[in-house]
């Protein structure tokens, strides 16, 4: 039987889910062909972190979490996890334990596509040196569908650059890329300002943004802010995601982003995951935000 | 009569109106510069808030003897690394009144995101 997943979110928005629709303009040369897909974005997920006050369940929630990806009653094309998924370290031992850890307690996805980024937290102290040894390259791209994923590392730099380097690697790849290609950028910090008070920026952001906009069909996927944000940089739209380990406070909502306290008559509130439905007719994506554990 | 008021005297005698001009407002500019010393370790800035007065020029100098980090003041576009064993300059001449927050923009460890101040600016 095959399973019609807009009819799937559709059904689960109405048990409590909410569905955020990013419409995108019409893409002429998507291919008619291509099947609608769907896949799971974790962000944040912090392992190491300890502070009671913010999660007494430090070391379940990621597990919790894993365990809610493996019972999605339709199972995703592919997983990405949008970075910080370690709590930094100054000690490189025991930063590679914490990733070594991760990595043992991810690979309990049912689904074993998984696509890794880091996240400053990961990555900036060593410029990724302890991250790549367990995942490869900061920066990569692969092809899903019809869809073009650019993986972008704004956090090795801990001055949260992209960089000269990697923004010419960029250029080069969006070259090879019809003006209308669907494209969906991953990436850690918001590559725009949004709350450059917060440190909620990349230094050279708009430089990656001038070099998308070109392009028709452009959508990124994002962490770092722990918590769901939506908005536009012309028609490029920007979705960051939850959080696994704490939220913060909405950007510029008060003085500092200190993590939001935990909620002992809410547990997990404000963390979760999210699936991602990629329309082909249409090229737009629908966001249905998830709950670490069901109420 | 101060060295330099001597030496500006007679370099206006020899060069004219115009380039004399240009020079004392040079040097007048220098004899008013205001410094603010800030020292940066991890995670404080000290001092944390600072007061500055609107339209009055300052110079910011930043030293560090801890790792490599950043100052930042978004509200007013403007930032200086802050480079272990060096005095780093940065000037700024506020255009507006109010509470303006800087911050560390080079991670710098466990505590980085906490790394903030004001400045208040009257």
């Amino acid at each position: 039987m095959t399973i019609d997943r807009r009819q799937f979110l559709k059904l689960s928005a109405l048990g409590g889910g909410a569905v955020f629709a990013s419409s995108l303009a019409g893409c002429a040369s998507m291919s008619a062909g291509e099947p609608d897909f769907y896949f799971v974005q974790l962000s944040d997920t912090h392992w190491g972190f300890s502070g009671p006050a913010v999660n007494p369940d430090a070391r379940g929630t990621l597990p919790k979490a894993i365990a809610a990806v493996n019972a999605l009653s339709v199972e995703p094309d592919f997983i990405v996890f949008t970075g910080d998924l370690t709590h930094t370290t100054d000690d490189p031992v025991e930063r590679r334990k914490r990733l070594k850890e991760f990595k043992e307690i991810a690979s309990g996805l049912k689904n074993k596509t998984v696509h890794f980024m880091a996240g400053e937290h990961d990555a900036a102290l060593d410029n990724g040196a302890a991250w790549k040894e367990f995942f490869g390259e900061t920066h990569y791209t692969f092809d899903h569908k019809g869809v073009h994923f650019i993986a972008v590392d704004n956090v090795s730099d801990p001055a949260a650059r992209i960089g000269e380097e990697q923004l010419a690697w960029l250029k080069a790849d969006l070259a090879r890329q019809p003006k209308d290609a669907r494209i969906v950028v991953l990436t850690h910090r918001p590559l725009f300002d949004l709350a450059p008070e917060w440190d909620w920026a990349t230094r050279d952001g708009a430089q990656a943004i001038d070099m998308l906009m070109p392009f028709s069909n452009v959508t990124v996927f994002y962490g770092h802010i722990h918590q769901e944000n939506h908005q536009m940089t012309g028609h490029i739209a920007h979705h960051s995601a939850k959080s696994l380990i704490f939220p913060l406070p909405a950007p510029k909502s008060q003085p500092k982003r200190d993590p939001i306290k935990w909620d002992a008559a809410a547990p997990y509130r404000g963390l979760g995951f999210r699936e991602v439905e990629a329309e082909a007719k249409d090229a737009k994506y629908d966001i249905k935000e998830m709950p670490v554990v069901k109420a | 009569m101060s060295v330099d008021v001597q030496r500006r005297r007679m370099l206006c005698a020899s060069t004219g109106i115009a380039l004399c001009a240009a020079l004392g407002a040079g040097l007048s500019a220098r004899a008013e510069e205001k410094v603010i010393r800030v020292s940066a370790r991890k995670f404080v800035f000290t001092p944390s808030e600072i007061a500055l007065k609107k339209g009055e020029p300052v110079v910011f100098e930043f030293t560090t003897q801890d790792v490599f980090m950043g100052f930042n003041l978004p509200e007013f576009k403007t930032r200086s690394d802050i480079v272990p064993g060096k005095v780093m300059r940065m000037p700024l001449t506020p255009d507006r009144a109010g509470t303006f927050t800087f911050l560390c923009d080079v991670f710098c460890g466990d505590g980085h995101e906490s790394m903030s101040g004001k400045i208040v600016v009257t």
